[in-house]
C-alpha cells in the first residue's frame, strides 16, 4: 500500500531512536539509559488535582486557545523567571505538549523553498517538521571545542538568502548544552540583520545548573521574531499529559491557533488543569528534582572522565554526551556493542545529526543505584576497546 | 550561618548519610577536605546528630508496639516543661517527645515489645511521675508514612519506554 503514501512521507527517514528502540525492545534485562524524560513521578499534588478535575466532571472542551486562568498564570510564569511579556488573551496557545507547538510553528511560517536552520546535533524532531512543512533544512553544526554553543561563524558559512527559521534549543538535546546571554547576542544580530524568525525551544530551560537560563525572546529586539515554545514534561515530570505551549507575537500566534483549531481543537482539559497546579504549587517539587539531577550529571561527567573519554560538561538538560571516538567505533557501532555485550542502552550521537558522530547521548533520568551500575559496565566495555 | 554549598551538602547527607566523602564530593563539586572538615564540624556542633537506618518493623514479622500518649503536666515555676521533659527524655522507651500547644502538653511516642509492656510503663513510670496530671494512650495499628518515607503498599513502577527523544 506504500503507493498511497505521499511522496513525503514516503522519503521521510525513520528516527534513528525508533530503529535503536527495536533493537533495544528486543532484549532483557536493560540497563537503558536512552530515554529523554524524567524518572520522576509527576508531583502528587498536579496529579491530585487532575484526578480531582474528573471528579468534578471537567472533561469538556477548552478554548482552542486554552484554558485562559492556565495561559494568564503562564503569563506571569514567564514574566517573573525569564523576563518575557506576553498577552495572556492573544498572545500564548496551549499546545499539545511542546512537540505540536513545534510542528505549528513549522506549519504556520514555512512554504516549499523555505530553509530552517538547525543547530546540529539536536532534537530529532525539527527536520522532519520542516520537510513536511514543505521546506528544507540545513544543519549548522556545533563543536565539542565551542561548548556545543551555536556560532555566527559557523551559521554564516551556511546562509543562504532562502533561510527564514532559525531553531534554538538551548538547553540542548542531547548535548547538555546551554547559550549564555553574550553567546545569544552575536545570534540575534545574526537574525535581525537577516530578517529571520526564531523557533526557540526552550523546554529545558528549567534545568539549568550553573546560573539561571536567558530566553532568546528576552533580548533587545528578539521578542516578536521569536516563537517561544516550552511545556511542562520535562521541569514538572508531566510527559504523559501532553501540555506545551508557544508564546509569541500575536499575528504568528493566530496563525498558529488557525491549524491548532482545525487540527487539535484544543489541549487535553485535565492536563491543563494539572498545569494550572503545577505552576501554582509546584516549584519545591520541581526544585528538588534540579537538586537531584545535578548531583547524577556530576556523578556521570565524574564516570567518563574516569574512564579515559573525553566529556564536556553539560550544564542543562538531563544528558551527558560523551566523546566515544577514542574506541574507534562509530557512534552506532558503539550503541550496538555495548547493548550486545553489557546490556546497557545508550543512544548514538549520529540519531541527532551528522556532528553528533564520535558521541553518545546518556540520559541521567535515572537512580543513582541504576547510574552507577551503567557506569560500571560501560567501564568495563570501554577498558576492552581501549586495551586493544 | 550556613553558605549555599552548606546547605547543599547537608542536603545530600540527609538523603543519603551512607555516602563516602569521596563520593560526596563527585556529586555536589565540593573539595572533599572541605566536606571532611565541615562534617566534622557539624558533628562537634551537633548539626549532624545521628547516623541512623530507618527500618520498617513491621516487616521483619518482629512485633514492636507503639502508642502516642497525651500527657497533662503541671507546669512549674522558673521551669515550665522543661524539668519534667528533662526527665522523661532520658527513658530509652520514649522515642520522640514533644511539648504541644493545645489540649495537652507533652507528646510522646512510645515504643515497646507488647502493649503489656507499653501499659506498664505508662501505669509504672509515667502517670505516677510527679507534676503529671493525666495521660490518654493512643496505641498505633499501622504505620502508612513515616520521616516523609511512604511505608504502605508496593512501589510505583514508572513503566517508561527503554529508548525515546
Amino acid at each position: 500500500m506504500n503507493r498511497y503514501l505521499a511522496s513525503h512521507v514516503a522519503g521521510l527517514p525513520p528516527s534513528g531512536i525508533r530503529k535503536f528502540f527495536d533493537l533495544v525492545s528486543t532484549m532483557k534485562d536493560v540497563i537503558s539509559l536512552g530515554v529523554g524524560e524524567p524518572d520522576f513521578v509527576t508531583p502528587w499534588t498536579v496529579r491530585e488535582s487532575g484526578i480531582f478535575s474528573l471528579e468534578q466532571g471537567q472533561t469538556m472542551y477548552t478554548s482552542n486557545a486554552g484554558l485562559f486562568e492556565l495561559r494568564a498564570e503562564l503569563s506571569h510564569h514567564l514574566a517573573s523567571s525569564l523576563g518575557l511579556s506576553y498577552d495572556p488573551s492573544n498572545e500564548i496557545l496551549i499546545t499539545a505538549g511542546a512537540s505540536e507547538a513545534v510542528d505549528l510553528v513549522m506549519r504556520a511560517v514555512l512554504e516549499p523553498g523555505d530553509v530552517v536552520l538547525v543547530p546540529d546535533p539536536s532534537y530529532v524532531s525539527y527536520a522532519p517538521c520542516a520537510i513536511l512543512a514543505g521546506a528544507s533544512v540545513r544543519y549548522v553544526p556545533t563543536h565539542a571545542k565551542d561548548n556545543f554553543r551555536l556560532r555566527v561563524e559557523d551559521l554564516n558559512q551556511l546562509y543562504t538568502p532562502k533561510a527564514k527559521l532559525l531553531v534554538l534549543s538551548y538547553p540542548n538535546n542531547p548535548t547538555g548544552a546551554i547559550m549564555r546571554r553574550e553567546d545569544l547576542i552575536p545570534i540575534a544580530e545574526y537574525v535581525a540583520k537577516h530578517d529571520l524568525l526564531v523557533l526557540a525551544d526552550d523546554i529545558y530551560s528549567d534545568l539549568t545548573y550553573d546560573g539561571r537560563h536567558v530566553s532568546f525572546a528576552s533580548l533587545p529586539g528578539m521578542h516578536d521574531r521569536t516563537l517561544f515554545v516550552s511545556g511542562f514534561s520535562k521541569s514538572y515530570a508531566m510527559t504523559g499529559w501532553r501540555i506545551g505551549y508557544v508564546a509569541g507575537h500575536a499575528d504568528l500566534i493566530r496563525g498558529l491557533t488557525k491549524i491548532h483549531q482545525y487540527t487539535m481543537l484544543c489541549a487535553p482539559i485535565m492536563g491543563q488543569i494539572a498545569a494550572l497546579e503545577a505552576l501554582r504549587s509546584a516549584s519545591e517539587a520541581k526544585n528538588d528534582m534540579i537538586t537531584a539531577y545535578d548531583r547524577r550529571r556530576r556523578l556521570m561527567v565524574h564516570g567518563f572522565r574516569q574512564m579515559g573519554l573525553d566529556c564536556f560538561e553539560p550544564l542543562g538538560a538531563f544528558y551527558v554526551f560523551p566523546d566515544i571516538s577514542k574506541t574507534r567505533l562509530s557512534s552506532e557501532e558503539f550503541a550496538a556493542e555495548l547493548l550486545k555485550e553489557e546490556n546497557v542502552a545508550v543512544v548514538p550521537g549520529i540519531a541527532f545529526g551528522p556532528s553528533g558522530e564520535g558521541y553518545i547521548r546518556c540520559s541521567y533520568a535515572y537512580s543513582m543505584e541504576q547510574l552507577q551500575e551503567a557506569l560500571k559496565r560501560i567501564r568495563q566495555f570501554v577498558e576492552r576497546r581501549l586495551a586493544t | 550561618m550556613l553558605t549555599k554549598e552548606d546547605h547543599r551538602l547537608l542536603k545530600v547527607i540527609a538523603e543519603d548519610c551512607r555516602l563516602t566523602p569521596l563520593e560526596l564530593s563527585v556529586q555536589t563539586g565540593l573539595a572533599s577536605e572541605y566536606i571532611r572538615k565541615r562534617i566534622s564540624d557539624w558533628e562537634k556542633e551537633k548539626v549532624i546528630v545521628d547516623y541512623q537506618p530507618m527500618i520498617n518493623w513491621a516487616r521483619t514479622g518482629e512485633e514492636k508496639v507503639s502508642a502516642l500518649i497525651e500527657v497533662r503536666v503541671l507546669p512549674q515555676r522558673g521551669y515550665g516543661f522543661d524539668k519534667v521533659a528533662k526527665r522523661l527524655q532520658k527513658f530509652p522507651e520514649i522515642k520522640a517527645l514533644f511539648l504541644m500547644s493545645g489540649g495537652y502538653d507533652l507528646s510522646l511516642l512510645i515504643e515497646g515489645t507488647t502493649m503489656q509492656d507499653v501499659a506498664l510503663f505508662v501505669a509504672e513510670k509515667l502517670a505516677p511521675l510527679e507534676h503529671v496530671q493525666s495521660t490518654a494512650t493512643h496505641f498505633v495499628l499501622r504505620r502508612y508514612k513515616q520521616d516523609g518515607v511512604e511505608l504502605m503498599g508496593e512501589e510505583e513502577t514508572v513503566q517508561r519506554l527503554v529508548v525515546s527523544p
